[in-house]
C-alpha cells in the first residue's frame, strides 16, 4: 500500500525485523488481489482449456447456447446475491419460479394479454419474496433458512395443485420470443439478463439502499445503532430475490412455451452455488453482482463442457460440488490473509 | 461540515447542562443495573464516568444512546425532557456514541463508515433509501475531517477490516465528530490500544470537547481521567456514589470510591 499517507505504516518499522515485515505485506497484498480476481481468472483458464479439448466449444453457436442456458440461473442468482449480501439465504426461488410460471400459464389460458401475463408472473414472484421477508423480519425468525424452506414447500405444493401436477403448454408469443434468437444470433433472454443486471447494478452501487445492504450484511447490530432501517432493507432484498425468480420464470416459460410446477428444481442450490463460486462471501457484506453473473456462467460453462466431452451427468454434480468447496475455501483464505495484514499493521504501529 | 452552525448552537446556552439524566433506574430481570442515578454534562466539558465492572456505566450510556430504555427516570436535552426510543432517535437528537465494540463496518471504507446511516444523497424529494449517493462530496468531507483531526490512515479506499486496532479506534471516534452536535459518549475508547495509539485517540476526545460537545468518557485509566476529565462521576453497583474534580493528588480517593473501600 505505497500510495498515500505513509506516516501511518512506516513509523516504528525500524524497531522490527525489517527484512521480513517489509516483504511480507506486499506478498499478502498480491495474494489478496489474486484471490479477489480468482473467479475471473479461473473462468478464463477454463475457457482456454476447453477450447483446446473441444473444437466446438468456442463457436458462436455454442457460446450463445451457454448464455441462453444460464440466463435463468443468472437472473435468479443476482437476487440471491443480494440476499446473501445481508447474511441471508433464499431457498424458495426454485418453487417460486415454478409457481409463477403456472400462474402465468393459467392467466394466459384465461385470456390475459401478454403484458398482463408477464406482470402476473413477476408480481407472483415478488409476492412470495415479500412473504419471505415480512415473516423473517416481523415474525422475528432467527434465520431466513426456515421461512424460505417453508415457502419452498408451500409454493411447490401450490404450483402442483394449481397445475394438477402437469406442465401447462402455451405462452403468449412475446414471451416465447425470449427463447428465440433476437439480435446478432443472441437469445432474447440475454437482453433481459443484461437489463436486470444494469438496473440492480445502478441500485446497489449508486443508491443509499445499496450502501445499506452492505452495511446490514457487514454488521447488522451496528447498522441498527447507526440508524439504518435494517428491517426494511432485509424485506427489500427478499422482495427483489422473489422478483428475480419471477423474471426467471418468464425467461424459462419463453424457452419452453409452457408453465410447469416442475420448473426450477434445485434452482436454489444452483443460484447459491453461483454466488459462492463467483467469489461473493457467504458470510455476508462482500461481493458484487459480477460475482453472481460470473458464477452462473461458470456453472453453465462447466455443464456445457462436460456435455461436449461426453462426461456423464452424475459427474457434473461432483465437479460443481468440488468447485463450491474451492470457492468457499478461498473465501476463508481471504479472510485469514486480511487478518494477517491487520496484525502486521498493528505491529508496525506500536 | 456543520461545525460553524453547531458552534452558534452551542453558544446560546453555555451554562445549562446540555444533557441531564435524573433518577435513572433500569432493571434486567431481578438485577437492578441502575438505581436512581443522576448525571449532568455541560457543553465543552468532559465528564469521566468511572466504576468497576458491572457498576452500571455501560447500562447508563446505553440508555442515553437509545440501545436500552429507562424503567424510571428521565433524560433532558437542553432542559427539555426527551424520549429516546432507539439509537436513531439519539443520533437525531445530537447524541453520538463510540461503542466499546466500535460498531464499525469491516466491509466498508473509512469514509463509508463515517456516513453509514447518514449518507449524503439526493435528490431530497425521493425516499431516503432511493436517493443517489453523493460519493465525491462524502470523499472530500472524509479527507477534510481526517486532516482536521490529524488522523493518518494507510489508504482511504481500503476496507476497515484491513486496518490496525488503533486506526479502527480512530475511525470510530472520528465518525462521532462528523455528526456530534450535543453529546458524545465514549465507552473505553483506549481499552485495547498501545501508548501511541491511545495518545491519538485522547487527542480526538479533546477535539470533540473543543468543538463544544458535552463528552462522557468511560475509562478504567486513571491517568486519562486526570488528564482530560473536568469532573469524575463514580458508579458502584448501579448507584452513584460520588463525584470529584480529578487531580494528580486525589487519584487514590477515586480508586477507593470505585472499589468501595
Amino acid at each position: 500500500m505505497p500510495e498515500t499517507g505513509n506516516t501511518g505504516t512506516t513509523v516504528g518499522e525500524a524497531a522490527l525485523p525489517a527484512s521480513r515485515k517489509s516483504e511480507a505485506v506486499p506478498g499478502l497484498a498480491l495474494g489478496l488481489m489474486l484471490l479477489s480476481a480468482g473467479p475471473v481468472v479461473i473462468l478464463v483458464l477454463l475457457v482456454a482449456v476447453l477450447s483446446f479439448l473441444s473444437p466446438y466449444f468456442l463457436t458462436g453457436r455454442n457460446l450463445s447456447n451457454i448464455l441462453a442456458q444460464t440466463a435463468v440461473i443468472s437472473v435468479v442468482a443476482m437476487g440471491q446475491h443480494l440476499v446473501i449480501l445481508t447474511r441471508g439465504i433464499d431457498l424458495s426461488v426454485g418453487s417460486n419460479l415454478a409457481l409463477a410460471s403456472v400462474v402465468g400459464a393459467l392467466s394466459f389460458h384465461a385470456g390475459a394479454p401478454a403484458i398482463v401475463v408477464i406482470a402476473v408472473m413477476v408480481g407472483c414472484g415478488a409476492a412470495v419474496g415479500a412473504i419471505n421477508g415480512l415473516f423473517y423480519v416481523f415474525g422475528r425468525l432467527p434465520h431466513p433458512f426456515i421461512i424460505t424452506l417453508a415457502t419452498l414447500s408451500i409454493a411447490k405444493g401450490l404450483a402442483l395443485q394449481l397445475a394438477d401436477g402437469r406442465a401447462i403448454p402455451g405462452m403468449p408469443d412475446s414471451i416465447d420470443a425470449l427463447g428465440r434468437d433476437a439480435v446478432w444470433g443472441l437469445p432474447g433472454s440475454i437482453f433481459v439478463v443484461a437489463g436486470v443486471a444494469a438496473v440492480l447494478f445502478v441500485m446497489a452501487k449508486t443508491m443509499v439502499w445499496g450502501r445499506w445492504i452492505y452495511a446490514v450484511g457487514g454488521r447488522p447490530d451496528a447498522a441498527l445503532r447507526m440508524g439504518i432501517p435494517v428491517s426494511w432493507v432485509l424485506v427489500s432484498v427478499y422482495v427483489i430475490s422473489g422478483l428475480c425468480a419471477g423474471i426467471g420464470s418468464v425467461i424459462l416459460a419463453g424457452r419452453t412455451d409452457a408453465g410447469s410446477p416442475l420448473f426450477g428444481n434445485l434452482l436454489e442450490l444452483d443460484t447459491i452455488a453461483a454466488v459462492i463460486i463467483g467469489g461473493a462471501s457467504f458470510l455476508g457484506g462482500r461481493g458484487h453482482l459480477g460475482h453472481a453473473l460470473i458464477g452462473a456462467i461458470m456453472i453453465g460453462v462447466i455443464r456445457n463442457a462436460l456435455n461436449l466431452l461426453n462426461v456423464n451427468v452424475f459427474f457434473q454434480l461432483i465437479v460443481i460440488g468440488v468447485v463450491i468447496v474451492i470457492a468457499v475455501e478461498s473465501d476463508v483464505l481471504r479472510n485469514y490473509l486480511e487478518g494477517r495484514v491487520r496484525v502486521m499493521q498493528a505491529g508496525r504501529q506500536s | 461540515m456543520s461545525a460553524a452552525a453547531a458552534n452558534v448552537d452551542h453558544a446560546v446556552t453555555a451554562d445549562n447542562p446540555v444533557l441531564a439524566v435524573r433518577g435513572a433506574t433500569k432493571r434486567f430481570g431481578s438485577v437492578l443495573a441502575l438505581d436512581d442515578v443522576s448525571i449532568e454534562v455541560r457543553r465543552g466539558e468532559i465528564v469521566g464516568l468511572l466504576g468497576d465492572n458491572g457498576a452500571g456505566k455501560s447500562t447508563l450510556t446505553k440508555c442515553i444512546s437509545g440501545v436500552h430504555q429507562l424503567d424510571a427516570g428521565a433524560i433532558f436535552l437542553d432542559g427539555a425532557p426527551t424520549q429516546i426510543r432507539s439509537p436513531a432517535d439519539a443520533r437525531f437528537a445530537g447524541i453520538e456514541t463510540v461503542y466499546q465494540d466500535l460498531a464499525l463496518f469491516d466491509n466498508l471504507t473509512p469514509g463509508q463508515n463515517f456516513f453509514a446511516g447518514r449518507e449524503l444523497a439526493g435528490p431530497q424529494w425521493l425516499p431516503r433509501g432511493l436517493r443517489f449517493l453523493q460519493q465525491r462530496r462524502m470523499d472530500a468531507e472524509t479527507r477534510a475531517l481526517l486532516v482536521n483531526l490529524k488522523v493518518t490512515l494507510p489508504r482511504l479506499d481500503a476496507v476497515v477490516a484491513m486496518m490496525s486496532g488503533g486506526q479502527r479506534q480512530a475511525i470510530a471516534v472520528a465518525r462521532s465528530t462528523v455528526f456530534a452536535r450535543k453529546v458524545v459518549i465514549l465507552d473505553e475508547p483506549t481499552a485495547a490500544l498501545g501508548l501511541r495509539e491511545s495518545r491519538q485517540v485522547l487527542n480526538l476526545v479533546a477535539a470533540l470537547r473543543d468543538q463544544g460537545n458535552a463528552v462522557i468518557l468511560i475509562t478504567h485509566n486513571m491517568e486519562h481521567v486526570v488528564e482530560l476529565a473536568d469532573r469524575a462521576v463514580v458508579l458502584r453497583q448501579g448507584r452513584r456514589v460520588g463525584e470529584l474534580v480529578p487531580t494528580k493528588d486525589n487519584k487514590q480517593e477515586l480508586v477507593s470510591m470505585i472499589v468501595g473501600a
